[in-house]
């Protein structure tokens, strides 16, 4: 069975005198442990799915089911982690991590233990009483994704978690998310612009359209794991990459 | 220590000041009726030291009770407001409106209404301090960053979850400047209060001795109001700082 299962999804909004539709029927599924790349042009509603799916907004039309359960039908069905790290300012980053798993349903002894435990496993323990402020960007997204990573839901949502790094850093911040899931194998639907992130992290790719977006594209990525970054030079690599560019290249024209 | 070595140059000019003002005094010969000279002040203060430390002590507890009440009360009202939207739109604008009566010219209209016990007074002083804060706090639990909210919101976080966690704590910063207005006005309210009808308290004792042609008494009354101020918003300020540790250093914040 599907962790997400979407199913006609469609969505509008009021925008001065009409509406504006924005999903116009997406299908879409992400399986047991797999990780799903969401790709679409900016502002082709990609943002609009995830809230969807984290029950903020109901569908126009169309299904949603998380683990089988409608989306609405429970608050917080997903871990998420959004593009900004979205820790509270006045939180120390163990105090941050501590907040979501009480919010997901963990006593306090529990979530401070869980905390101090993922925080060392990750090396990050020197971390735990600092404020976030005075974490770089690339660490403050490493906090939000151990964060995202403790909570106990099955599917993870991540909303272009490295789209304000810089590309160093963007690419060392995806080596170690790999690392990371390679371990666990949790579900994942993932929101990126950049199409080698998504060759280099996911097992499927979707590409939406321009809005009204539905999926004008599915590929299966099936290079072998664990991966590094020697995927680059692979030449498969490259003609996925050339593809995939000209999927979206063509969306753009016809908008 | 930047912040001690800011504090001397005022002083001494302050010092310069009272210097000149001495010199002035005894050179002219000017009345004490009309100008005393500051060592006068200071001696007449402390022969009427007794009475002074009486009246000081009636005008900063009716302070301090509508000081306390009067914030709590405002902080109170926002928070309902805010949690209630509907409630909101219809009060906000006359909360807004309200900041243009002043609300010392309600004084006499208190007493004709309550008598002139301490209730007209305290509540006089209460309402001084309940709009600073009420105003500041409805703009801190309304400002509250939208990605932070919708974070919570996707992990599932409820209504009162995020005002305790998120608006909040993010409103602190709102809170004391809304605290430090209060402070600031609390204890001039506090004696126009007086004033309008008490027979105890520093605005008691400026105006009998003003009427008694006792300048320096005059005098001393007001530079314990200036003093009762000052440490009140020092107390205000000291708690602020605690308060946001957690805050990035900024240069030059106040
Ligand atoms: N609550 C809303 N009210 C009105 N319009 C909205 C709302 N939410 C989203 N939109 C509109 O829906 C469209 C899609 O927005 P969305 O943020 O989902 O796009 P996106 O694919 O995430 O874009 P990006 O890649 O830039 O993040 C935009 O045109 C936006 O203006
Ligand atoms: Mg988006």
């Amino acid at each position: 069975m599907s962790v997400l299962e979407i199913t006609g999804l469609r969505k509008s909004f009021p925008q001065g005198s009409g509406v504006i539709e924005v999903l116009g029927g997406v299908n879409l599924s992400v399986g047991q442990g797999e990780f799903v790349s969401l790709l679409g042009p900016s502002g082709s509603g990609k943002s609009t799915l995830l809230g969807l799916v984290g029950g903020l907004e109901q569908p126009d039309a169309g299904e949603i089911r998380i683990g089988g359960e409608p989306a609405g039908s429970k608050p917080g069905p997903a871990a998420y982690m959004p593009q900004q790290a979205a820790l509270l300012p006045w939180r120390t980053v163990q105090g941050n991590i501590e907040l979501a798993l009480r919010i997901s349903g963990r006593s306090k002894p529990e979530a401070r233990e869980l905390a101090v435990e993922g925080l060392q496993r990750l090396g990050l323990e020197r971390y735990a009483r600092a404020y976030p402020h005075v974490l770089s960007g690339g660490m403050q997204q490493r906090i939000s994704f151990l964060r995202a990573l403790l909570s106990p839901q099955p599917l993870m949502l991540l909303d272009e978690p490295f789209g304000a790094l810089d590309a160093l850093t963007r690419q060392e911040m995806q080596q170690w998310l790999l690392s990371l899931w390679e371990q666990d194998r949790r579900s994942v639907l993932f929101v990126t612009h950049s199409i080698e992130e998504a060759l280099m992290l996911s097992d499927r790719i979707v590409v939406l359209s321009a809005s009204p977006a539905v999926v004008v594209r599915e590929l299966q990525v099936t290079f072998p794991r664990p991966r590094s970054e020697k995927l680059w030079s692979e030449p498969r690599f490259g003609e996925l990459k050339a593809e995939l560019y000209a999927a979206l290249r063509s969306l753009e024209k016809s908008v | 220590m930047a912040s001690m070595r800011a504090v001397w140059p005022p002083l001494l000019v302050l010092a310069l000041l009272l210097l000149i003002w001495e010199a002035a005094v005894r050179l002219w010969n000017v009345e004490p009726w009309l100008l005393p000279a500051p060592s006068r002040i200071m001696l007449d203060a402390w022969e009427a030291r007794e009475r002074l430390a009486g009246h000081t002590l009636a005008t900063l507890r009716l302070t301090l009770l509508g000081f306390a009440g009067g914030t709590a009360a405002g902080f109170a009202l926002a928070a309902l407001l805010h949690l209630l939207p509907v409630l909101r739109s219809g009060v906000y604008p006359l909360l807004l409106l309200s900041q243009n009566v002043p609300l010392i010219a309600l004084g006499p209209l208190l007493v004709v209404m309550l008598g002139f016990g301490l209730l007209p007074k305290l509540l006089l002083v209460m309402l001084v301090c309940f709009f600073p804060v009420c105003i500041a706090m409805l703009g801190g639990l309304g400002g509250s960053d939208p990605a932070l909210d919708r974070y919570l919101r996707m992990i599932g976080a409820g209504r009162w979850r995020r005002f305790v966690s998120l608006e909040l704590p993010g409103s602190v910063t709102h809170l004391f400047s809304g605290l430090k207005l209060a402070a600031s006005y609390s204890v001039t309210s506090a004696v126009v209060a007086e004033w309008i009808g008490s027979d105890k308290g520093i605005g008691i004792f400026i105006l009998l001795s003003s009427k008694g042609f006792k300048t320096s008494l005059v005098f001393a009354g007001v530079v314990i109001v200036v003093l009762l101020s000052l440490l009140l918003f020092a107390a205000v300020s000291g708690t602020e700082r605690l308060a946001l540790r957690w805050r990035p250093r900024k240069e030059g914040a106040a």
